[in-house]
């Protein structure tokens, strides 16, 4: 049975250049890049060429990359290391209720420590409205944090209002965005647009589990979580986990132009669109205009994970809310205002530049089956 | 929208009859910076290099770094284009300025018209710019004398334009206009300074760097390497040699007075440089000496040195204070590789009391218990070599 993995927002499957960095990194060029001899001074080079590649790809200087675990710690240094920073010059947050996790649940920590926060609402589509951004944000704000790109619908969200409304209102803010779902999908080089704090993550873009960056704009001061060796300048210490790091940076260099896979996934995107809706009961739940890697709909009256197994058992992967909030409501699709059939319905199909166009067929054929063989009669 | 990069020419077109080799030699290497970016057309009219990119989806932000480092460039621009009509032109400020005049207060207009044919006269065309935009965005009001942005609008021969900021350029004149230098680099802090401000008066580079494994490491020559691709953004490609130098600091060592070493060992420096300079083509030595810094840096130490090369040796930092080196290093982003704390050749072996009132004649004498000529040989047989290129 040929597998249509069409869960990428989840994970994705480790690309052969990557797989081929780590195996060299654990078993030939294996030094600590701290020693001195030259196993160590090869692995430190391993470690400067996988910064150079993420750099590169966010358009940024070397020394703003700063090597973390994965997204959920990078969203944390960033949001405490941006907050305790800043404590004196002003303690409230601009954030979203369609965040991540790893943003939310930080946020709500700050905000039981003293912090104000202004939770932003979606509307009925899963936007965020610019107007709103710049309303909320005032002069005494000091961190503004904000998804990228939704993980559940694929909404874009409006980073470029944020950046403005912290130069129209003076707000001592930094910007941080959570581009773990939109890394190497969209333009999103954080100098050109004004973002101090930028988090990605490895393994939804064909990278290793385990590892993550955040890009802290130079100049940028934030109060580091841990402490020890002085690795990563300081700010992340622990000897790095040079296997992992080597594999991301080798997963973004083999990353397609941005305009590139976006053509494809529009494409992609867009057929299966076209496809699913020729099916019964079938509802889009992602806008028309979110980002086409991920499209997320409803199928009538068939419960999600009862799709979702009925899918897998014809090889064909997608998840239902997101895989972090296994088998709880989507408090994205809840704070969008759908009815709750509806949410209980919902799947996620979440591409990447892998798929093709015999995934999407495989899945619209499940569906249909699925719809055929699970759906309550009337 | 069609954006472009203007560049504002230097002290280049102050040349007279050789304007145009300079003028040729600039644009070779803008050509040479900017294609790995995509295709672009680059010429000159009117005093100005237009740079415009052919191709859609090309990256103008990258470009105008780049640009922004190319010696002979003195200012440079980017640049929305509009038709040569008021509508065409109110409308392009508009979309072409929109984030920034949203989010300042005041604003004025500067125009120029060199196209005499236009309707309008330049006070005019400020006059109507003006007013539009504050008819367009309540929150801007007019200030002549200290405003938030200078709106720019030139009407030339091949169309409009409106400016966004104007930035400075790297100054200078085009390298490769000045033959070929070639620079003895360390890693510290001064030689990349020393470097980059020879390139800007038009010197090609080739680099010259001794090792001394096992005193010094792999990374003292990594470092260098990532120097010179800093020093490379602004100068293009260098050709480094990595001389191998244990050798020739062992024989000294262990024949010639301690308080000798370091002048001995860096007229040795001097002829191996000389040697590969010579066969690169090279007119001339460039070192990172600065007068007093240290005691191989006195006058009389110089003498010294200076007898033992042949070619002229180029000091371009011998009057600068330390502070302005370091304030120069910061601006051309070597700064921080070269406070890295590894060892390099200069500091292996140093005596504990260095002379800084040398003797030629004892010098000499010291010197000449060393088989100078095979020495120099071997190291330079034994030399290695790579090609550094800006933006790896």
């Amino acid at each position: 049975m040929k597998e249509a993995y069409l869960d990428n927002s989840s994970t994705t499957r480790v690309c052969e250049p990557a797989a081929a960095k780590v195996m060299e990194l654990m078993t030939e060029n294996y030094g600590n890049p701290s020693s001195l001899h030259t196993l160590g001074f090869r692995a430190e080079q391993a470690l400067t060429e996988a910064r150079r590649n993420i750099a590169a790809a966010l358009g940024a200087k070397e020394d703003e990359v700063f090597f973390t675990s994965g997204g959920t710690e990078s969203n944390n240094l960033a949001i405490f290391g941006a907050a305790y920073a800043r404590k004196r010059m002003g303690m409230h947050i601009v954030t979203t209720q369609i965040e991540h996790p790893s943003v939310t649940n930080a946020v709500r920590q700050l905000e039981k420590e003293g912090w104000e926060v202004t939770w932003l609402q979606p509307d009925r589509e899963g936007h965020i409205l610019p107007e709103a951004v710049q309303e909320a944000v005032r002069p005494d704000t000091t961190l503004v944090t904000m998804m990228a790109v939704n993980n559940e619908v694929g909404t874009i969200l409006p980073l470029d209002a944020a950046a403005q409304a912290i130069a129209a209102k003076k707000a001592p803010a930094l910007l941080h965005v959570d581009a773990v779902q939109g890394f190497g999908k969209l333009d999103l080089r954080p100098e050109r647009r004004k973002i101090d704090l930028l988090s990605i993550s490895a393994h939804k873009i064909h990278g290793p589990k385990g590892v993550g960056a955040l890009y802290v704009r130079k100049g940028v001061r934030i109060a580091p979580r841990t402490f020890g060796g002085g690795q990563e300048h300081g700010m992340r210490p622990g000897t790095e986990g040079l296997p992992a790091i080597g594999g991301f940076g080798a997963a973004v260099k083999a990353l397609p132009p941005v305009n590139e896979g976006l053509r494809q996934a529009e494409e992609l995107a867009a057929i299966c669109r076209e496809k699913l809706l020729a099916l019964p009961g079938v509802e889009f739940n992602s806008p028309e205009d979110a980002l086409p890697y991920i499209v997320n709909f409803s199928v009538g009256a068939v419960r999600a994970e009862t799709m979702l197994h009925f899918l897998a058992a014809r090889g064909v992967y997608v998840s239902s809310g997101s895989a972090c909030s296994k088998g709880k409501q989507s408090p994205v699709l809840e704070a969008m205002g759908l009815p709750r059939e509806r949410i209980q319905a919902a799947l996620r199909v979440s591409f990447s530049h892998l798929n093709t166009l015999e995934d999407v067929d495989a899945l619209v054929e499940g569906v249909r089956e699925g719809l055929a063989s699970l759906a309550v009669k009337k | 929208m069609k954006e472009i990069i203007l560049i504002k020419l230097g002290e280049i077109v102050l040349k007279g009859l050789n304007r145009q080799s300079f003028e040729f030699a600039l644009i070779r290497n803008l050509r040479r910076r900017l294609e790995p970016l995509g295709k672009f057309d680059i010429r000159e009219a009117q005093s100005t290099i237009y740079v415009e990119p052919l191709q859609e989806g090309i990256d103008l932000e990258a470009a105008a770094e780049r640009v922004g480092k190319v010696f002979g460039v003195i200012a440079f621009s980017r640049a929305c284009m509009a038709e040569k009509n008021m509508d065409s032109i109110l409308k392009t400020t508009v979309d072409y300025l929109r984030d920034e005049l949203r989010t300042i207060s005041s604003f004025k207009v500067e125009s120029k018209r060199s196209d005499k044919h236009f309707p309008l006269k330049s006070p005019e065309i400020s006059a109507a710019v003006g007013e539009y935009l504050l008819q367009q965005f309540p929150n801007l009001h007019v200030d002549v004398h200290n405003p938030d942005l200078e709106v720019r609008v030139e009407v030339r021969d091949f169309g409009a334009y409106i400016h966004g900021k104007a930035l400075p350029g790297a100054g200078g004149i085009p390298v490769g206009t000045g033959g070929k230098a070639a620079i003895l680099i360390s890693g510290g802090i001064d030689s990349p300074v020393a470097a980059w401000q020879m390139a800007r008066r038009g010197l090609e580079l080739t680099a010259v760097h001794f090792a001394s494994p096992p005193y010094t490491s792999e990374r003292a020559e990594q470092k260098v390497v990532d120097l010179l691709q800093k020093v490379s953004e602004y100068a293009g490609r260098i050709f480094m040699f990595t001389v191998p130098f244990t050798k020739i600091q062992e024989e000294i060592r262990d024949k010639c007075p301690e308080e000798y070493f370091t002048l001995i060992m860096r007229r040795f420096m001097m002829r191996a440089a000389e040697r590969i300079a010579r066969k690169e083509g090279c007119s001339a030595l460039i070192t990172g000496e600065s007068l007093g810094q240290v005691a191989s840096q006195t006058l009389q130490a110089i003498v010294c040195t200076d007898a033992a090369a042949m070619m002229p040796v180029f000091r371009p930092l011998i009057g600068t204070d330390k502070s302005e080196i370091v304030a120069m290093a910061r601006r051309i982003d070597t700064y921080d590789l070269s406070i890295q704390p590894y060892e390099d050749c200069c500091t292996v072996f140093t005596p504990k009391h260095p002379r800084t009132r040398p003797e030629m004649e004892k010098l000499l004498e010291a010197e000449a218990a060393l088989d100078k000529e095979a020495l120099l040989e071997d190291c330079v047989k034994r030399t290695t070599f790579r090609k550094i290129t800006p933006y790896r």
